[in-house]
């Protein structure tokens, strides 16, 4: 079955409702154990949510609540990240995180975080009096006065992630569906009937992976939800490649109650961040950048590392998050043959794996088994398809030859790599989607030297054209 | 999309071993050295250019004024990006497209990459001459969503002029250099009809007849004004603005113009001393780079000038590079000029010789200015004169001796003006 044939008529096991790397997970993680699952997602292409805009740091889970669900599956997540990314192609910078101490009153909370992080599992942490701080990160600011170290905080590529984990689902079987929201939903009993406008998906089970409107889909197909999302807004500032050498480690604040706090951390692509903020909004669409907050950012940023007023920025970006009205997760497993993994606020993507991992182990018997005599699903063989790597910690595709030259000077990104993000199964089918997977006009140029070749290469190829169709 | 290597990347199997001299980038400065030198008979002269086809900005800007100075006729950017080939090719010069430098070695040595993979190409001498691009919607901190439809003015003509592609209907156009002037002639051209033109200072910054040209088109020209939101997901379908007339226009688009920066991404990671100031590449009064292999001009060097201008400069600067070929002009570090009260300054240093390619000092301030620029040598003033001046503009001084112990510009503020 291909996106564009019509749905079949035969019964999935599984309808997982939301392509963020939450979803693309939870589809992975079905697919390889033998259930028959269909990804169902409303936007042009996967990513479009929660998962378009993160910090991209892989979380240890050093500072979540002990003892949590999600302290448990960030953990998780990271060690199979770990296993995994070599056979998927995907990065990871192994740079290590400073909890850093600006003030007294930070400084004197940084035992207890150490001993939440022991207590989390995170046992390799060691505290870094001022010299040895200013010896570890010789450009912070004067203010810096003691950290802890976190050495297994790392970075990785936001949305090649998702993307391995997806691929890896439809080499398993998994269909995928993009342009397809689910609208409506009845349970008979013993499945489910999903309404989308592409036809009606015939389920046993269901799964909600819908992040920011998790609460939505609860109601819709449920007529109640246990939590209500209140969409939190982060922004960022990136600044340009040169900048990248000024820091080695994730330099994080002594968090709050309500976030992380303003990190500054290098980008799997080369770049430097600032960010993000926490602003509640009611919106769940619209990340808006708001000029007098960044210029906050930037200050921030210029205070943690005083040499980035001497650099340039290349882009500014803002997400949101899908949090609730409290910190943990909501995974509930309804009797309606259904699970929502609802309220993966700010760490989604460490944790995906684990979620996935633990999701697919508490499968409750008898959901969408007749006989409720386990699963009846038969394990394919395992395959292990690569990703294109983009990210500058490993070879590029421009360093070898037949790239058909560079397209994207500024992130050079290649002819090739570019033709391969617009064919298979998992094409990109917007700008934004080819941009996520190839970082085309992303660079300190944003567009100026590659928007018309990028136009005549997608010239006809999206769903959402580059330019409107009476253009 | 069927891929296809060779309609894009002409396959560089000759690539010369040991050219005399290597030139990075194919605008009007580059072709102008490259042209200079293959003359003079140098020896192989090859011209690296990352794009498909050679000839720079020009080559997309469908519009007059070029080539007056050059061609002492006036021609549309195409016809003279084309023209500039021509005679390069004529001289005997060799133009390699569809090749990027993706580094600057001492030696001096450049490494490059395309189709056929990476490789290195040494010479005796390098010239840069990889241009100026507009700063980005980012870099201007402009807030709101982030639709498809906003844009350079450089990727606007690029668009149109290669893939015949309209990108939006009724656009504001932000800013009024003579880039903006450029876009809102690009519009007209192509059927688009900008909504307004759009300038966050008091009065226009490019010099009339641009700054009347709106008029004559029936186009509002907001001074005082600046896009507080971008609006639309998908597409932009508004653009608030703040200040004098602090609307909301029902725009399709915007036109982020101006504010040219150099094309300066090879220097962080090289070897060669780049200048705060411009952002280019720290140069004497011959277009010399810190290491003297190495030779730059055109709008690298300064954003941003005319293409007559970078042409003579390219001529200019392929001239001292002619005479280092033959050893009648002799590397000397120089004196760095101080500066103050100025945002940048080109050239930054001054060495020994005689016949400067660069025969003025260009300098540029960063805010509306008004007071003294004086250039001190030795302690007094040689030169000098009373200033308004906007950014952007172009501001000249009288080149110093190169025997002097202290040079420094100078421009003592009498008030700043708000916009
Ligand atoms: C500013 C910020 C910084 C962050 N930093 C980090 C970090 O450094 N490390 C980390 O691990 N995590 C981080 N996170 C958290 C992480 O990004 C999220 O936890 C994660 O993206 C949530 O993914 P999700 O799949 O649950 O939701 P989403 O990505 O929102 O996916 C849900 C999908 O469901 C689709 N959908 C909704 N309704 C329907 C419907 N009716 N039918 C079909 N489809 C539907 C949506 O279009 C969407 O694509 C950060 C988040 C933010 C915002
Ligand atoms: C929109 C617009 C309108 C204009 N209108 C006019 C006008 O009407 N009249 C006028 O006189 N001037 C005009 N100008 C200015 C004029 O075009 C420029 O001054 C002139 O092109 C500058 O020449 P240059 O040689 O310095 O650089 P460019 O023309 O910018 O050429 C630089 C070249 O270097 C290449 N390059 C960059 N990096 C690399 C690399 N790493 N490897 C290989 N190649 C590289 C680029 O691809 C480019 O081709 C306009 C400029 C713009 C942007």
């Amino acid at each position: 079955m291909t996106e564009h044939s019509p749905l079949p008529d035969d019964l999935f096991d599984i309808a997982v409702i939301g392509a963020g790397v939450v979803g693309c997970a939870l589809t992975r993680a079905f697919a390889m154990a033998g259930a028959r699952v269909i990804l169902l997602e409303k936007a042009h292409d996967i990513l479009d949510g929660a998962s378009k805009g993160n910090s991209a740091i892989l979380h240890t889970g050093f500072d979540a609540p002990v003892g949590s669900l999600e302290a448990a599956c960030v953990a998780a997540g990271h060690a199979e990240y770990l296993d995994i990314h070599d056979r998927l192609g995907l990065p990871v910078m192994k740079t290590g995180a400073l909890v850093i101490a600006w003030t007294e009153d930070e400084e004197a909370a940084l035992p207890a975080l150490m001993e939440q992080a022991r207590q989390n599992g995170v046992n390799d942490v060691h505290f870094l009096d001022r010299t040895a701080l200013r010896e570890a990160e010789p450009g912070l600011g004067a203010a810096a006065r003691a950290a802890f170290r976190v050495p297994r905080e790392y970075l990785i590529d936001p949305w090649a992630a998702p993307l391995a984990y997806l691929t890896q689902a439809m080499a398993h079987g998994a269909a995928l569906r993009r342009n397809c929201p689910v609208t409506d939903g009845a349970f008979d009993g013993t499945g489910w009937r999903l309404t989308t406008p592409q036809g009606t998906v015939r389920t046993k089970a269901v799964i909600n992976a819908a992040g920011l409107y998790g609460d939505r889909v609860d109601q819709m197909l449920l007529g109640r939800s246990n939590f209500t999302i209140r969409p939190r807004k982060g922004q960022f500032v990136v600044y340009d490649k040169p900048a990248f050498d000024l820091a080695t480690h994730i330099l994080l604040p002594v968090p709050s109650k309500t976030t992380k706090g303003i990190v500054v951390c290098r980008t799997i692509w080369g770049n430097l961040l600032v960010g993000p903020t926490a602003e509640e909004q009611e919106d769940r669409e619209t990340a808006v950048l708001v000029p007098a907050t960044l210029d906050a950012l930037r200050r921030r940023g210029e205070e943690i590392l005083p040499a980035l007023a001497q650099h340039d920025i290349t882009a500014l970006y803002a997400g949101l998050r899908p949090a609730t009205e409290e910190k943990e997760y909501r995974v509930t497993r309804h009797p309606e043959n259904m699970v929502t993994v609802g309220g993966i606020r700010s760490t989604g993507l460490s944790a995906a794996l684990g979620l996935a991992r633990h999701i697919l182990d508490g499968w409750p018997q008898g959901f969408g088994q007749g006989d409720g005599q386990g699963t009846g699903w038969t394990a394919p063989a395992t395959v292990w398809p690569k990703v294109p790597n983009i990210s500058e910690a490993g070879p590029r595709d421009w360093q070898s030859p037949g790239h058909g030259g560079i397209l994207c000077h500024c992130e050079m990104v290649t002819e090739r790599e570019v033709a391969a993000a617009l064919t298979g199964p998992l094409a990109a089918r917007s700008l934004a989607g080819l941009k996520r997977r190839t970082r085309v006009t992303m660079g300190r140029c944003q567009g100026y030297h590659c928007a018309a070749r990028l136009g005549q290469v997608t010239d006809g190829v999206f769903s959402q054209p580059m330019v409107p169709e009476d253009g | 999309m069927v891929y296809s290597a060779s309609r894009w990347c002409p396959k560089m199997a000759d690539l010369p071993q040991n050219p005399a001299v290597v030139i990075v980038g194919s605008g009007p400065a580059g072709l102008a050295a490259a042209t200079l030198l293959a003359e003079a008979g140098v020896g192989p002269v090859i011209v690296l250019e990352r794009a498909a086809t050679p000839g720079g900005v020009p080559r997309h800007c469908a519009h007059s004024p070029y080539g007056l100075r050059e061609f002492r006729r006036l021609m549309t950017g195409p016809a003279y990006a084309r023209a500039l080939v021509a005679r390069a090719k004529a001289a005997g010069v060799t133009i390699h497209s569809g090749v990027n430098v993706t580094q600057l070695l001492p030696g001096p040595e450049v490494a490059v990459t395309s189709d056929v993979g990476p490789a290195r190409i040494a010479a005796r001498l390098v010239m840069l001459a990889t241009g100026a691009r507009e700063s980005t919607r980012a870099q201007r901190m402009i807030g709101g969503t982030k639709p498809a439809g906003v844009l350079s003015t450089g990727a606007l003509q690029a668009l149109i002029h290669e893939d015949g592609l309209i990108p939006f209907r009724r656009p504001v156009i932000l800013g009024t250099e003579l880039v903006s002037f450029s876009a809102l002639l690009t519009c007209r051209l192509a059927g688009i009809r900008p909504m307004a033109m759009i300038e966050e200072t008091g009065r226009t910054t490019a010099r009339k007849p641009s700054g009347l040209l709106p008029f004559a088109l029936g186009i509002p020209l907001l001074t005082g004004t600046s896009v507080a939101e971008v609006e639309g997901r998908d597409r932009v379908t508004g653009i608030r603005m703040a200040g004098a007339h602090a609307d909301r226009l029902g725009a399709d688009g915007l036109i982020v113009t101006g504010r040219f920066r150099p094309e300066a991404a090879l220097l962080p990671q090289s070897h060669l001393v780049r200048d705060p100031g411009t952002g280019g590449p720290e140069v004497d009064q011959f277009g010399r780079c810190s290491d003297p292999c190495y030779f730059a001009s055109g709008n690298l060097l300064r954003p941003v000038e005319t293409a007559g201008w970078c042409w003579a400069e390219g001529r200019s600067v392929g001239e001292a590079m002619l005479r280092t070929l033959k050893g009648t002009l002799a590397p000397d570090p120089g004196l760095r000029i101080g500066s103050s009260g100025v945002s940048a300054m080109v050239p930054q240093r001054i060495a020994p010789g005689t016949d400067p390619a660069l025969d003025r000092l260009q300098i540029r301030v960063a805010v509306p200015s008004r007071g003294r620029l004086s250039l001190q040598v030795d302690g007094s003033e040689v030169a000098g004169r009373d200033l308004r001046a906007l950014p952007e503009r172009r501001i000249v001084l009288p080149l110093p001796r190169p025997d002097a112990l202290q040079i420094e510009v100078r421009l003592a503020q009498d008030q700043q003006e708000g916009p």
